[in-house]
């Protein structure tokens, strides 16, 4: 038996070397949890048929010689991302039955690395929600209280990992879908820097937001796969190379704390929040207070930024050319049929948003000033990165929150954001790592907390991470 | 915003709706905009927009790319001959 719980990249690596067990036994052993899991917790979609196939061929590389350290491992992929003869429906009707005709540029190195994709996971659809309860596919449930969302977007890769159903997982995140499920299901979710990793491949939501981020048991396993995915793209001239922004040698990180924001989490997320600095700073770091003065602005920024780059993007989904297409009479029925059915209403109800805050009368009001308010949130952390080397908050306000709480009141739902959304309104790269548990109705729920540092450092990310990480 | 306003977005938008999504719809962006409009009480004066942004060119060449012509097709809901099929337009 395979001890999957606490098994880590390196290990899993080390096993394949030493012949301890095979790319296709390891990858029997997580089909095996898979099936006594998922049909209750709905982590995936789908499990691809060719998951043994693509193990065997793992093993090859280690005959070869020219296996890597991801080789072989055992890695799920969100719904949004192309895997060239794969569904990838984002989570949508619309998308129910669209095969992939390309391969997204992460997805391509990692299959180059010779990972092994086991399957596509649940989202909210096109990645609009905070719950996972927004896919077309069903709710997918918290691994540690089944009557809790995992969070979301990406709450079917980070129910898969801390379920034993992958090693490790790919999400997107547009304003915390790593971070907050991570957070949510106790394990770790990386935002890298906007551009870092190519977006190639990645089914846009907000292009000036959206970026790939890894989901893992550990930081080490999350910054083995950013390692593998980053770098510069000519598919994605918003890609850049890793020496793009100049890194200082920093011997002892300095940690801010934006006091006056963090009250908005819950009691417990602030007692829990207070351990945490107690115990960095018995790390033996500095922690210093801050202010961001705008960044209680970036909630709503953000939901007149991202309504209007999503009604952009989703104008190609008009049921011409990705599969889902109603009988219609005439060719603008086509459109507005396709659209009315295929579209949830999340969905429907960002595009509306986004053409209203674009359309002529209101843009200044909206979608103008919330970029030049998006700005002044640069500014405000430009300011702060002059003083420390990484900011520290809780992930998310409160524990994992019922399904169906929140599900009829979208303001309520967006506020999930609010210390997550800010790393995407700037491009700074992020990191949720667990800090502990509350316990709610006999369930132990995880907490999360996010550091942040300026853009291009997740090294910095990393080191300090580890250090929480291990004494945590 | 008025339902009238609802059923404009919707049309710019190309979304079939229901009587019932209408109105609901109004609810939810009443509530949103009132929350997303605390905005207006920034003052943003002159933001100086530095130069973050640039364009990225390429040389306008020919190069092959990999696509499999029969896996895009088989996407389209209708087609022929190798062309995708749409309703009559005029």
């Amino acid at each position: 038996m395979i001890d999957l719980g606490n098994l880590t990249i390196e290990k899993a690596h080390a096993s394949f070397k030493k012949g301890e067990f095979t790319c296709r036994e390891l990858a029997e052993a997580y089909l095996k949890v898979i099936k006594e899991k998922n049909p209750e917790i709905h982590a995936y979609l789908e499990i691809y048929s060719d998951v043994l196939v693509q193990a065997d061929e793992a093993q090859k590389k280690f005959k070869k010689g020219n296996a890597t350290l991801m080789t072989g491992i055992p890695l799920a992929i969100k719904d949004n991302l192309l895997f060239e003869g794969h569904i990838a429906s984002s989570g949508s009707k619309i998308l129910e039955k669209y095969v992939a005709t390309y391969n997204a540029t992460a997805i391509k190195k990692l299959k180059d690395a010779g990972v092994v994709i086991i399957g596509r996971t649940n989202m909210d659809e096109f990645a609009m929600g905070v719950s996972t309860e927004n896919s077309a596919y069903g709710v997918t449930k918290n691994p540690y209280d089944t009557t809790r969302v995992p969070g979301g977007s990406s709450g079917g890769s980070t129910t898969a990992v801390a379920s034993n159903m992958a090693l490790v997982a790919l999400g997107t995140d547009t304003g915390g879908s790593c971070r907050q499920p991570a957070s949510f299901c106790g394990v770790v979710g990386l935002k890298p820097t906007y551009g870092s990793v190519s977006r190639h491949g990645l089914t846009a939501m907000g292009s000036s937001l959206d970026v790939i981020g890894a989901i893992g048991k550990n930081i080490s396993d999350v910054q083995t796969v950013f390692d593998f995915i980053k770098g510069k793209d000519n598919m994605d001239s918003t890609s850049i190379s890793s020496d793009f922004y100049k890194k200082n040698i920093i011997q002892k990180p300095v940690i801010g704390i934006p006091r006056d924001f963090t009250k908005e989490g819950d009691d417990r997320v602030l007692a829990n929040f207070k351990e945490v600095i107690k115990k960095i700073k018995a790390l033996g770091y500095t922690v210093k207070d801050i202010e961001l003065p705008n960044v209680k602005y970036t909630v709503p920024a953000y939901y007149i930024v991202t309504p209007a780059e999503i009604s952009a993007n989703l104008a190609r989904f008009d049921g011409m050319r990705y599969g889902f297409s109603p009988e219609s009479r005439n060719l603008v029925e086509v459109y507005t049929k396709s659209r009315g059915e295929g579209f949830g209403r999340e969905v429907r109800r960002r595009i509306l948003l986004g053409t209203y805050v674009l359309s002529h009368g209101y843009q200044d009001a909206y979608y103008n000033k919330a970029n030049a308010v998006r700005r002044l949130i640069v500014d405000d952390y430009n300011k702060a990165f002059k003083k420390v080397d990484l900011i520290l908050t809780p992930t998310t306000t409160g524990p994992a929150f019922k399904i169906g709480e929140k599900v009829n009141d979208p303001v309520k739902m967006y506020l999930e954001d609010i210390f997550t959304g800010p790393a995407n309104m700037t491009g700074l790269p992020a990191i949720s790592i667990p800090s502990g548990f509350v316990e709610e109705e006999g369930k132990h729920l995880p907490l999360g907390i996010q550091f942040i540092a300026s853009h291009g450092r997740e090294d910095l990310l990393f080191a300090v991470g580890k250090k929480f990480e291990a004494q945590n | 915003m008025n339902i009238k306003d609802v059923e404009n977005l919707a049309e710019l938008a190309r979304i079939d709706l229901t009587e019932g999504e209408k109105l609901s719809l109004l609810k939810d962006f009443d509530s949103i905009l009132a929350y997303v409009k605390q905005i207006e009480e920034v003052k943003v004066g002159e933001t100086k927009r530095e130069d973050e942004l640039h364009n990225v060119w390429r040389e306008d060449v020919l190069a092959p790319r990999e696509f499999s012509r029969e896996l895009i097709l088989k996407q389209f809901p209708d087609s022929q001959d190798g062309f995708l099929k749409v309703k009559k337009i005029l």
